[in-house]
């Protein structure tokens, strides 16, 4: 009986039957309608298959299989500055994100203890993250274009002001959330200023930041690809923009599938962190 | 030519980074007023040019004023000529010196336009020069210009009104750029949705959105040129929308628009996909007009002349090779791969050999429908400042003749022809017909006054 199977099994199953719906009706879906009226068939050769053919501009899944397999089998390209393999790209991707990213958590967890633990920075800090946290990373582009003077920066620039928002925030309000019974008992004990930080308020802070820093990776991953289509060059949001050019629909879905299984082991790999750091009370 | 001792770009002198000045002032300075000859300087400083020279030496407003007023306008601009007394380009192509850099980065648009910067590659002709040229694709005119006054790209594949605007802070603060070679003639076109069929006549179009590359462009300034000619206010009658060529297609498809004057292979991508058909090619506007040019910062050819002679050399080549119409299918297929243009071959091979479907049904065959022409002649500057200047992205006065001799450096150009063994033409300015109208290069101000159509 179905009902007494696992349920991690009978999810798996739902799972594979909801995608296999989902393949089947995208298949129908783009079949693609009647040819067109007929051409001269000198006309016919100077267009294109959807013109001549009826063949839909949307691809279908065999289609998009069929790409996605010839990329996975040379990921590591290299056909001159713009035209690399899909590995390639990605690896841009992730060293810049891990570059922005790895600069904001230098940045955001100090100063989230300053003013986790000090009321008086917090007050006066408040306004400035506060009008800073709303405005999209992109729009800080022009600014970091015109200042920096050099686009690869700018990108990290940009990752790095992007996640700078959500770790403060998390790290000041689980600094400052720390129970007061364990400073107190920390006090009575006479631990030095350093030591309380590092024994004390870290690891009680520790899960509310790692909280924060997953959600800084995520924003990270999704602004990663704006910037890349902006200024161009490498990374994987450069490929799309490229595929775009060329309307090729099918290399598009390729790279948003690919952006989304490494988005989702970004976030695992923050989850299985903030599980480690998590402790019973 | 003879080559200066004191002042020409071989002699090192500690100070500076190309060598021929005291100091990194004197230079920057210097990299300001590089004009084709002495002998021109004189004609040169026109209020605007010298206006441009002005900012960059005193970017202060009162500073300004208060040394305009100390030394007098004459005197302040015979001062700043006496800096750079031969231009450091002119002689650059009088011995093929080594190149200071043999590797560049030059930045392109994709589109057929860039033809002769991208082919320079995958065929060689950068090698032939002893340069390693990374050729490099960019998402918008915007990041291009960016990136090349950055100095992350050496020189870069620009719209030709591009430099001029850029020269004279329109749209950016002013750095002196300029434009040694125009890359192509004709190549462009007004295509319209296919619900537009029946909708061939431009009074037809009020209401119409319709998507220009860039507001510096040849393309707003046809455009507008033909649809004011046509009656229709291209302000206000229609919605102009810049958007970036290669993603034209894709919001015309989304309805998004309800055409294009783009350059090609965009026009002939919207008839292969069946969402557009060609109205007009530009070259029923203005047969022979430019299109983009290549250009570079006048500090990149002050600082380094003989890699910038080196890549003007390779692109007048592969331009000299584009031009003949027996070596456009194999270009297409050079072009064509992901790392170029990354389009189909058909459509390279449409636009290029001018037999093309016209998305109506038709086959149409127009071998000057792009052709390679490097040559910039001065008077397109002057027309291009005409445009600027009447629908109001010029306000006040300007030298047309000084700010043109100075962006598109046609003496240059003929010098290095003529060194490539090609023939360049005879006079740096010349005559032409737009829509029907002649054009004078040396009564500008007649010519904007001649518009019923116009701003300010």
């Amino acid at each position: 009986m179905a009902s007494t199977a696992p349920l991690p099994l009978r999810a798996g199953v739902l799972s594979l039957l909801i995608f296999v719906i989902f393949a089947l009706a995208w298949h129908m879906a783009t079949r693609g309608g009647p040819a067109g009226p007929a051409m001269d068939p000198e006309y016919a050769k100077l267009m294109g298959a959807t013109a001549t053919q009826g063949k839909s501009a949307m691809p279908g899944p065999l289609e998009v299989g069929a790409k996605l397999i010839e990329h996975l089998r040379h990921p590591f390209y290299d056909r001159g500055p713009n035209d690399k393999g899909l590995g390639i790209q990605l690896a841009f991707s992730m060293l810049r994100v891990a570059a922005g990213y790895g600069l904001a958590v230098l940045v955001a967890i100090p100063l989230g203890f300053l003013i986790g633990m000090s009321p008086l920075m917090n007050k006066a800090l408040d306004p400035f993250i506060q009008i800073m946290k709303p405005v999209s990373p992109l729009a800080w582009m022009p600014l970091a274009l015109y200042t920096i003077k050099d686009s690869g920066l700018s990108a990290i620039f940009v990752i790095f002001i992007c996640s700078l928002w959500p770790m403060l925030v998390n790290t000041a309000f689980g600094v400052s959330g720390v129970r007061k019974e364990w400073l107190n008992v920390a006090r009575t004990l006479e631990v030095g200023p350093w030591r309380r930080a590092f024994t004390v308020i870290l690891p009680a802070a520790a899960p509310t930041i790692f909280t924060g820093m997953r959600i800084s990776i995520g924003i990270a991953w999704l602004v990663i690809v704006a910037a890349e289509m902006l200024v161009g060059g490498t990374g994987i949001g450069y490929f799309v923009w490229n595929e775009w050019n060329n309307l090729s629909i099918t290399n598009v879905i390729i790279a948003i599938l690919l952006i989304g299984v490494v988005g989702m082991l970004l976030d695992q790999l923050l989850a299985r962190a903030a599980r480690a750091v998590t402790f019973p009370e | 030519m003879s080559m200066k001792t004191t002042t020409g770009p071989y002699t090192m002198k500690s100070g500076c980074s190309c060598g021929a000045h005291e100091s990194q002032m004197a230079h920057e300075r210097a990299c300001t007023v590089i004009s084709n000859s002495a002998a021109d300087d004189e004609k040169l400083y026109g209020r605007t040019v010298e206006q441009a020279v002005l900012r960059a030496i005193a970017p202060n407003p009162l500073q300004r004023r208060a040394l305009l007023q100390g030394v007098g306008a004459s005197t302040l601009a015979s001062a700043i000529a006496s800096f750079f007394p031969l231009a450091a380009a002119t002689e650059a192509f009088a011995q093929a010196g080594k190149p200071e850099k043999t590797d560049l980065k030059v930045g392109f648009i994709p589109i057929s336009c860039a033809t002769p910067i991208i082919m320079a590659e995958p065929m060689g002709f950068y090698k032939k020069q002893g340069l390693n040229v990374d050729v490099v694709k960019t998402a918008g005119w915007a990041v291009i210009r960016d990136k090349t006054i950055n100095k992350e790209y050496d020189a870069a594949h620009m719209l030709a009104a591009m430099p001029i605007a850029i020269s004279l802070g329109l749209g950016s603060t002013p750095i002196p750029f300029a434009v040694p070679a125009i890359e192509n003639v004709n190549g462009q076109a007004i295509t319209l949705a296919m619900k537009h069929k029946d909708k061939r006549d431009p009074k037809d179009w009020k209401g119409f959105r319709l998507a220009i590359p860039f507001d510096y462009s040849m393309h707003n300034y046809l455009l507008r040129y033909y649809l004011a000619e046509n009656g229709i206010d291209p302000d206000t009658d229609v919605q102009l929308r810049s958007v970036p060529p290669p993603e034209m297609v894709a919001n015309l498809r989304a309805d998004n628009i309800d055409g294009f004057l783009a350059p090609d292979n965009i026009a002939q991508r919207a008839v292969y996909d069946g969402v557009g058909f060609i109205h007009m090619l530009s070259k029923e506007i203005w047969d022979g007009h430019p299109c983009c040019s290549f250009s570079a910062s006048r500090a990149f050819i002050a600082e380094t002349p003989n890699s910038y002679a080196a890549l003007l050399r390779a692109i007048l080549e592969a331009t000299a090779y584009a031009s003949k119409a027996e070596n456009r299918k194999e270009i297409a297929e050079a072009i064509a791969p992901a790392n170029y243009l990354n389009a189909p071959v058909t459509v390279l091979e449409q636009v290029l050999t001018g037999t093309y479907a016209d998305g109506l049904g038709g086959v149409k065959k127009d071998p000057a429908r792009i052709t390679f022409d490097p040559f910039p002649y001065e008077s397109f500057a002057v027309w291009m400042m005409t445009q600027m200047k009447r629908w109001g992205q010029i306000k006040g006065d300007i030298d047309y003749a000084g700010v043109a001799k100075q962006i598109f450096l046609a003496t240059d150009a003929a010098k290095a022809m003529k060194d490539a063994g090609l023939a360049p033409p005879a006079s740096t300015s010349k005559s032409f017909v737009v829509m029907g109208k002649t054009f004078d290069p040396t009564k500008p101000d007649d010519y904007i006054n001649s518009f019923a159509m116009k701003r300010g």
